[in-house]
């Protein structure tokens, strides 16, 4: 089938031999051809392939949305309705338990201490990331073989069991209790599959652009961060963001790791608000939102990219 | 790195591509540079997780136990024949690991699946409702395990709403009555996971070359033939890789089980890695530990394996 992607526009010349095969003859007409009014029609044409029956669409998918919004309401209920209330409404608002979490709690501590880690993951993900998987991307080398299969295999060795050893580890490096172990520790479990996303959005740059920056008399590292740096940008926002989220939200690291109170991040303090004798549910639930608000906002930015990142060659390396 | 050469004018904007250019890397490289490139990642991987690993198999060999210095020692296999015939509750964590991991991956593929297909749909208020659909990808399972401890519990969580119309017995937590226990950790565990299925397939479906499902419907193909002739096996390879890793990952898993329930009531929902977790945090036995450990690695690569080769992963394509 012919499709008028891949062939250069020539809008003045011939519109409608590009266009005959998807569009009716009514299409060209506009000057700007298949962005125009063309369009419009394809789409509508379009709608007659796709069409499901509105129902089919629209019970699974509210009864789906059920199902995820109405945990997140009971949390937000606990969270600002006041302590002994049975109401399903959340008024009168009270933020007497994010009072009493943020600061009896210490959870304004542990979210410092949590964004610290969840950052310097990020940013120590990122670029070691990038580093390895341009190497990947763009060079043969003898280990390169052996060195993607290391990377492959440790997605399949599990973190938690790996527990004891890496705590033996930073006792001798004498981190225990710092955040950097919790750092190092997020960042080489992340490092594996960020390697793999990174270079193969690398690969899909063409190389042909590096090598004319090189003529214009570019170093390498200059065409680099020129040229292939920008067109990665959706990439590293997804590589960058899945660093962040899952350091964010990791508890074992640093319920092993860190056992001062002033060093401990927000997954740590909602397992010790749980685990108390006589649960404050209120608080708890404050607590809980506060864990989420950073993601959430990270994920409403991300979405989109997300789903362009994993397309742009991340499954299919 | 490569400073050394001339370097050009800043913000100067590359040529198009159609420029012939020819190869230099034999000039401008130096030959270690790629190597230069991947020795941090190589050190990091090298130093905390290589050497973890082999230090696991090592423990798993010795007795080692902090508290009970005099034990210490070579064990040989001991801890391995300990594993197999003295304890029972190998055999139980490990059954109850395959049934967490088989029921959860199942069931987050087929969600997923249903997701990604009506979401991939035109309709109004498309974005927001992926946008609200997908958003427990982000949560953690500590959070998760909080959110669904408020909906279980027996005074004032949603369980008791359901009581009222029939749904469940008044008075009674999910999480503490062994019978309810194990749905209530799925469903918990579902809500999370089924977002990270949906993303991933939403994303491949979105690279099915449009004109196949118009051809398609130029040969009559019905919805369903549509669907199981060019929409599934284009998934294959993505559905393969996603359950793997996921298969993986929740077998691992132990953040949202220990926060929920911790391996009860009576040890109901105990997997190996959380009595790994348990065996190191509590009796500091880590000869013991690390053997269970390495019993579950061979076990998650050997089902890796012969999962690939079963489902005969890429093979199609080459």
């Amino acid at each position: 089938m012919i499709t008028s992607e891949k062939t250069p526009r020539e809008t003045t010349e011939d519109p409608v031999m590009v266009d005959t095969a998807t569009a009716p003859p009514a299409a060209p007409a506009g000057p700007t051809g298949p962005a125009g009014p063309g369009r419009r029609l394809t789409r509508r044409e379009r709608r007659a392939w796709d069409e499901v029956p509105r129902w089919q669409l629209y019970v699974p998918l509210s009864l789906y949305l059920l199902f995820t919004l109405v945990p997140f309401y009971w949390m937000l209920l606990f969270a600002l309705r006041p302590a002994g209330s049975s109401s399903l409404v959340p008024w009168p608002i009270t933020l007497e338990h994010f009072d009493k979490v943020w600061n009896e709690r210490s959870f304004a501590l542990f979210f410092q201490n949590s964004l610290i880690v969840g950052v310097a993951s990020l940013l120590m993900t990122t670029l070691v990331a990038l580093a390895g998987g341009y190497a990947l991307a763009r060079f043969s080398f003898r280990i390169k073989r052996g060195f993607m299969l290391a990377l492959l295999c440790s997605q399949f060795i599990p973190g938690a069991l790996m527990l004891v050893p890496l705590f033996q580890i930073f006792a001798e490096l004498r981190m225990i209790n710092s955040l950097a172990s919790v750092v190092i520790a997020e960042t080489v479990f992340q490092l594996p599959l960020s390697m793999i996303l990174i270079s193969g959005f690398i690969k899909n740059v063409p190389y042909t652009l590096e090598e004319a920056a090189w003529v214009d008399g570019c170093s390498r590292f200059r065409a680099f961060c020129a040229v292939v740096l920008p067109l990665l940008r959706p990439g590293l926002i997804a590589v960058g963001s899945f660093a962040f989220v899952h350091s964010w939200n990791h508890f074992l690291f640093a319920l092993m790791f860190l056992s001062d109170q002033d060093k401990q991040t927000i997954p740590v303090g909602l397992n010790t608000l749980m685990g108390a004798d006589s649960v404050d549910l209120g608080a708890l639930a404050a607590g809980g939102v506060i864990a989420a608000v950073p993601v959430v906002i990270v994920f409403a930015f991300i979405q989109k990219w997300l789903i362009t990142g994993f397309s742009a060659g991340a499954v299919k390396g | 790195m490569a400073q050394d050469t001339a370097v050009a004018p800043p913000g100067r904007k590359p040529p198009p591509a159609g420029k012939p250019a020819r190869r230099r890397t034999g000039t401008t490289t130096p030959r270690r540079l790629p190597y230069l490139l991947i020795a941090p990642a190589g050190l990091l991987m090298v130093g905390f997780i290589a050497y973890p690993v082999i230090s696991v198999f090592y423990y798993s060999l010795q007795h080692y136990n902090p508290t009970k210095p005099w034990r210490n020692g070579f064990a040989g296999f001991d801890n391995y024949v300990k594993a197999f015939t003295e304890d029972p509750d190998f055999w139980r964590t490990l059954t109850f690991s395959f049934q967490w991991v088989f029921a959860e991956v199942t069931l987050q593929l087929l969600f997923g699946l249903a997701l990604a297909l009506i979401v991939n749909q035109t309709f109004i208020g498309r974005g927001v409702a992926r946008a609200m659909v997908f958003s427990p990808w982000a949560v953690s399972g500590v959070l998760t395990s909080t959110i669904w401890l408020l909906l279980y519990n027996s005074q004032t969580g949603l369980t008791r709403y359901l009581a009222d119309v029939g749904v469940g017995e008044h008075g009674t937590s999910w999480l503490s009555d062994p019978t309810t226990v194990f749905p209530a950790v799925v469903v918990a565990e579902l809500w999370r996971g089924v977002p990270f299925f949906a993303i991933l397939i939403l994303a491949d479906l979105q690279s099915i070359p449009k004109d196949l499902y118009e051809a398609a419907e130029v040969d009559g193909a019905t919805r369903f033939q549509q669907f199981f002739h060019i929409t599934l096996p284009h998934l294959k390879d993505a559905i393969i890789l996603a359950t793997l890793l996921r298969a993986v990952w929740e077998f691992n898993n132990v953040d949202l089980l220990y926060t929920l329930t911790g391996g009860g009531p009576a040890g109901e929902t105990t997997t190996l890695p959380l009595r790994i977790a348990g065996i190191a945090v509590d009796s500091h036995d880590f000869g013991y530990a690390s053997a269970l450990t390495t019993v579950a690695f061979v076990i998650l690569l050997f089902c890796s394996i012969v999962y690939l080769r079963l489902s005969k992963f890429g093979g199609e394509d080459k």
